[in-house]
């Protein structure tokens, strides 16, 4: 078989790069796959999470005697009877973890929503039941939940970038400047809601911990609950093969870890899943911004003056920054140049990673900017962006390990028909309805983690690949696959790839557009040495021959380069001025984003970017409350998030720009598609109604306070 | 969510003895609300009455041409329903324009009379709220309010109704019958809801233990020539900002009968008769339809955050009946 | 009259009968993923506000997680388990399949049972909020997209899968027409 497999590949085209449906597609679509909530268990045992109804204080008390006494109650774990956590210890992205996740460690209450008991039940039912029966006392005290420009207790704060960068002198700069743009942008709190919610079932057996979770990263949880219980991490197991969406939310959370607390406590297996409201308080969410931008051109629209400031909150247990001024750092360089991420501490849950955590935000904010000088200079809008296009990183000076941003904007603007397009605002209509059009540049980070695989032939020709990846709805499995398939110089047929378990050796989350870079890095490197192995000629034994990857020390050899995924974003939005409604009737993206190893996979991603770019412009907003601290209609009726009617049919291609330094080329698609995005949206009701609408979303109520466009 | 006795009625007058005078009791049709909020703990019931039997599932017309509507069909059926279509496209409308295609297939018409608020601040029973715990407070008032009244409410409530279905039939002047244990009665839909004055927790003037049979449709010519537009956050399956329900009959370009109701303004569907009065005998043209709209809107008071929605109903006002008088002339 | 708080009850799934004792609180969706093992219909919000556990009852679409399970006795439940026939996918499962009609995969139960009901109450001429004409003389409106769309929003995909599911129902209904498989009223 060996032989056969290596004259094989002689003549076999690659599988990267084709059209390929999902590995697990029958499975999804006949309800056969199974996700974390799902897998059956023995004696299993449900947990329902009590969270605070205060958003600052103490528990004073609480009556777990009559919960206790309830039909089916196993227990009731709170901060007085609960283990000892650790929490002092690097995470597997290099911060700490969240100490929202650290449950029932002292009686303190950082924020509404803050989970201050588990109860255990026989039955779901009876779980909830005692759960909302739970009495607590608390000493309530005021709390600030204000997110605002003016904060004086706001600091800059480093997270994955530094804080601040700068150079020349911006208000010299804007002073020589013919024409200045100078305007603040809000973008309010989000929230992820995959539409899986968060999930575990823990279980224990003879001192070693399994659990089965939804997550984006095996190895991302195995790490932390090993930490948080002081635990070997040998003796923790964490799967999940099939994950719900995540988009960032899906990390350790209070979930898994009242859920092992429970399992160990009652010996028996303990489920524990978040309900849909819960998942406002407890999974993460973007943290609202205000970003000042400060631009400074010559009249021919070259940049001198760049300063983009962002602001945002996080929570009085962890910082988290969402750095929504790193955007100004890749796209647009300037002679005085300055970006700074701020935040405020609040009696809020705790913040988090959310589907282009910094660009999303940020490059609404600038990429609307670029927008209005665009209209001060009398210049194309794409024009505008063709002209300041940089040749080298604007703060790091390094040179752009491919930029072809340029290419993307001639593609799309052809493609979209912006040529001729008249750049009067508020004189084109159909019926009631505005019309306008807009665009605007996108960029995302391309980069790879250290990952292991191992790669295994079997007597019969066939392989299994295992990495400890996560499909969250990426095809990552299947892009796996095809890329497996290629460096094993065989049929995708052949392979059959097996992810989502911590088992496989320590491997990249499913996170940062980075995820399925860094597992294919892994896999082809051990699926290349098996294939020379087998080329020798060696026999295989039936229990196969097993070769194992590692890629730190290729991935640590990488160049310093500023590495980035671009893109260009069009969109046509019809505005109702009169009911304040806003459609989006056609959008296309244009992406220069690296190797495509699965075009239907791919395109659906990409897509998927847009249709969220579709949705924090025009729908989603949560509403915090003043008084309560917490939030107002924390559920799916309250949370707007585009549904079908949202959604016209909407174009995803991309030009040929394989990584010079990958080896199979990726660069990663995860968020480039909401990227700019929002801002072409927003430019595009600028251009149908003459309004700029600096804060998001732009629902009716905004539109109408408006009014109509002076005719 | 308590545990609870659960019953199935075959007829309606079993249903009405198995409700009794139970306060804790409450009748369960497609469930699409009422499970829904006892899963938020708004409602606690010890036992449900399971009326998706009744032989009330009909849509019959009546010698006199009015519709008598059963109060078990449900939302889908009635939307689907040709004489609803044909004579009352508002209302059939309205019902496709709620909720989703699932839920329009479970949801009835009586439930849906009953339906209660979707204010942020009720459905979440760790907030004060006048109508869940009367005198408990309406943080509404000062704090998230931009989908809240701005007609007809008080310092005690200011949510609004969340039902499409009842604005129209509040236009058409449609009756609600019921069944108690002392025998039938009827409601005329305008008296159907209660002010809301200090007491928000009581909603309509239903008697105690009355089981809702049917809702009957007079006959009404002008609203065959009727429109439902409703303005959303989103562009489907989200309960409306502002509603619209009109009906109008133009002869000579003079406006011969009009009828409109607004929806998500107030905490019941709002009949316009201030609006109707102005449009009565006076020229079609734009103009008319402003000062109509204008005339309602002229007792709105809105709050800080909900000031859109008074340019909106006047917006759809003119909007609508524009389309309608364009529609007419063609 | 002795009330209880649970009753064995017999339901109707996919053509088998299933007798069990619920509790009355328990919904149809967590009698189907709890106690029949019956996982592919899916919970996203346990409020009716996702449609992730769309099932058709009596052949209509409805959301389990609103309908308890001892008020589904008498009637006919059909899940995603229930709709290929052995290792044939419906026509509907295999567009989702062939165009990717999804990503995660946890909405798109929920997603095909939705719009087999859509094709149903589309074949019976029913209208919908974007039905231009909705007199009954008018006929059924064209199954656009945009009425695809309108009649699927009460599906919701947070991955953004849309523009697929939109083309995977519209080929399901050009398949479905042309083998006359019960779209035709």
């Amino acid at each position: 078989m060996t032989t056969a497999t290596t004259t094989e590949t002689a003549t076999r085209a690659p599988s990267v790069g084709t059209a390929r449906t999902r590995v697990e597609g029958v499975e999804k679509v006949t309800g056969a796959a199974r996700y974390a909530g799902e897998i059956p268990f023995a004696g299993l045992a449900h947990g329902w999470l009590v969270l605070s109804t205060v958003a600052r204080g103490r528990i004073s008390a609480l009556d777990t005697d009559a919960v206790l006494a309830m039909p089916g109650v196993l227990a009731v774990l709170d901060h007085r009877n609960a283990p000892r956590l650790n929490t002092d210890f690097p995470s597997m992205l290099g911060m700490r973890p969240d100490a929202t996740c650290a449950v029932f460690q002292h009686d303190r209450v950082p924020h509404l929503g803050w989970p201050v008991a588990l109860v255990v039940a026989e039955t779901s039912e009876q779980a909830r039941e005692a759960a909302e029966s739970l009495v607590v006392h608390y000493e309530p005290e005021p709390h600030d939940t204000d997110f605002t420009s003016g904060r004086p207790d706001a600091y800059p704060l480093d997270g994955f970038m530094p804080a601040v960068t700068e150079k020349g002198d911006i208000d010299a700069e804007l002073a020589a400047s013919a024409v200045v743009v100078d305007a603040e942008y809000t973008t309010p709190e989000e929230h992820h809601n995959p539409m899986e919610p968060h999930a575990a079932t823990a279980h224990w057996d003879d001192g070693r911990l399994e659990v089965v979770d939804s997550n984006q990263g095996a190895t991302w949880v195995v790490g932390d609950l090993a930490n948080l219980f002081s635990l070997d991490p040998a003796a923790v197991r964490v799967r999940s093969e099939h994950v719900g969406g995540g988009f960032g939310s899906k990390g350790v959370r209070a979930h898994q870890v009242a859920a092992v607390m429970a399992a160990r406590e009652l010996g028996r297996p303990v489920r524990v899943v978040m309900t849909r409201r819960q998942m406002f308080t407890l999974a993460g969410h973007r943290s609202p911004t205000v970003q000042r931008i400060r631009l400074g051109a010559d009249a021919d629209g070259r940049l001198r003056a760049l300063e983009h400031r962002a602001l945002s909150h996080t929570s009085t247990v962890y910082e988290f920054v969402e750095p929504s001024a790193g955007v100004a750092r890749v796209m647009y360089d300037a002679d005085a140049h300055r970006t700074e991420n701020r935040v405020v501490r609040l009696d809020v849950p705790s913040p988090t990673f959310m589907r282009a955590p910094g660009e999303a935000p940020g490059s609404f904010a600038l990429e609307s900017a670029l927008d209005e000088l665009a209209v001060e200079c009398g210049l194309d809008p794409v024009e505008l962006r063709l002209r300041n296009d940089a040749v080298r990183g604007p703060v790091s000076g390094l040179p752009f390990a491919g930029r072809r941003l340029a290419d993307c904007f001639r593609e799309g603007a052809r493609r979209f028909g912006w040529a001729g397009r008249d750049p009067r605002p508020g004189v084109r209509r159909d019926g009631r309805w505005l019309l306008g059009t807009g665009t605007a540049a996108a960029s995302f980070p391309a980069g790879a983690a250290p990952s292991t695989a191992t790669v295994t032939a079997h007597p019969d020709g066939d392989f299994t690949v295992r990495i400890a990846a996560a499909d969250i709805g990426t095809g990552a499995r299947t892009a796996l696959t095809l890329v497996s398939a290629d460096a094993l110089g065989v049929a995708p047929e052949r392979v059959r790839v097996r992810i989502g378990d911590s088992a496989f050796g320590p491997a990249m989350i499913a996170g940062g557009s980075m995820g399925t870079r860094s597992w294919s890095w892994a896999v082809k490197a051990a699926a290349e040495e098996l294939r020379e192995r087998l080329a020798l000629g060696a026999d295989v034994p039936a229990e196969g021959i097993t070769v194992r990857s590692d890629t730190t020390a290729a991935i640590g050899a990488l160049a310093a380069a500023e590495r980035h995924s671009f893109g260009a974003q069009f969109a046509e939005v019809a505005v109702d001025v009169t009911t304040g409604e806003v459609r989006v009737r056609r959008m296309l993206g244009i992406f220069a984003a690296g190797r495509i190893v699965n075009p239907l996979t791919a395109r659906n991603q990409l897509l998927g970017g847009m249709i969220w770019a579709i949705s924090m412009a025009l729908h989603e907003e949560a509403l915090r409350d003043r008084a309560s601290g917490g939030l107002v209609g924390a559920d799916l009726a309250g949370y707007h998030v585009a549904t079908h009617a949202d959604v016209p049919r909407i174009e995803a291609d991309w030009i040929e720009d394989p990584d010079p330094d990958d080896p199979v080329g990726i660069k990663g698609i995860g968020e480039i598609g909401i990227v700019g995005a929002v801002a072409a949206v927003a430019n595009a009701v600028w251009h149908a109604t003459g309004t700029r609408h600096r804060r998001l979303p732009i629902s009716p109520d905004r539109v109408l306070a408006a009014g109509a466009p002076d005719a | 969510m308590r545990e609870f006795d659960y019953r199935r009625a075959t007829d309606v007058a079993g249903a009405v003895a198995l409700l009794g005078a139970d306060p804790d009791t409450r009748f369960l049709g497609g469930g699409t609300n009422l499970v829904d909020l006892m899963k938020t703990g708004v409602e606690r019931p010890t036992r449900l009455v399971d009326i998706r039997e009744l032989p009330l599932d009909r849509i019959e017309t009546a010698d006199d041409g009015a519709l008598r509507i059963g109060a078990t069909v449900t939302n889908a059926d009635l939307a689907a329903h040709p004489e609803v279509r044909r004579r009352y496209p508002a209302l059939a409308q309205a019902v496709l324009a709620g909720a989703s295609g699932q839920l329009r297939n479970m949801a009835t018409v009586g439930g849906n009379l009953l339906q209660r608020t979707r204010c942020g601040y009720f459905t979440d029973v760790t907030q004060p709220c006048n109508k869940r715990i009367p005198g408990s407070g309406c943080p509404a008032v000062e704090g998230e309010h931009r989908n809240h009244a701005v007609l007809g409410a008080s310092d005690h409530c200011v949510a609004v109704h969340p039902s499409d279905m009842a604005v129209p039939l509040t236009a058409f002047d449609a009756v609600v019958q019921y069944e108690t244990a002392d025998g039938p009665g009827e409601l005329p839909l305008a008296e159907f809801y209660l002010p809301v004055g200090d007491t928000p927790h009581r909603e309509t003037a239903l008697p105690p233990g009355a089981l809702i049979t049917g809702v009957v449709l007079p006959p009404a010519p002008v609203a065959a020539r009727s429109r439902y537009r409703k303005v959303r956050e989103r562009a489907s399956y989200a309960f409306a900002i502002g509603s619209l329900a009109a009906a109008l009959d133009v002869r000579d370009g003079v406006v011969h009968e009009a009828r409109l109701a607004l929806g998500a303004v107030a905490s019941r569907p709002w009949r316009a008769l201030a609006a109707e009065g102005v449009l009565t005998g006076a020229p079609a043209v734009p103009d008319t339809y402003a000062a109509a709209a204008d005339a309602e809107l002229a007792a709105a008071r809105p709050l800080p955050h909900n000031g859109y929605k008074v340019t909106l109903m006047r917006n759809l006002v003119v909007a609508v009946l524009t389309e309608l008088a364009e529609e007419a002339a063609r | 009259m002795a009330s209880s708080t649970s009753s064995v009850i017999t339901l109707h799934i996919n053509g088998e009968k299933f007798t069990l004792p619920v509790d009355h609180r328990t919904t149809l969706l967590d009698a189907l993923r709890e106690r029949l093992t019956l996982t592919g219909t899916k919970k996203g919000c346990d409020q009716g506000q996702c449609g992730a556990c769309t099932v058709l009852l009596d052949g209509r679409r409805a959301v389990a997680c609103l309908q308890l399970a001892v008020a589904a006795e008498g009637r006919e439940v059909t899940t995603i388990e229930g709709l290929a026939e052995g290792d044939r996918l419906h026509p509907v499962q295999q567009a989702f399949l062939e165009l990717d009609g999804y990503q995660c995969g946890y909405c798109t139960p929920g997603q095909i049972c939705s719009a087999i009901g859509v094709l149903r109450e589309h074949a019976e001429g029913r209208p919908s909020a974007v039905t231009d004409d909705i007199r009954p003389e008018a006929g059924p409106p064209p199954l656009t997209a945009e009425e695809i769309r309108e009649r699927m929003s009460g599906n919701l995909c947070r991955c953004g899968a849309y523009v697929a599911i939109v083309e995977a129902v519209t080929r399901a209904a050009a398949d479905g027409a042309t083998e006359s498989e019960e779209a035709v009223a």
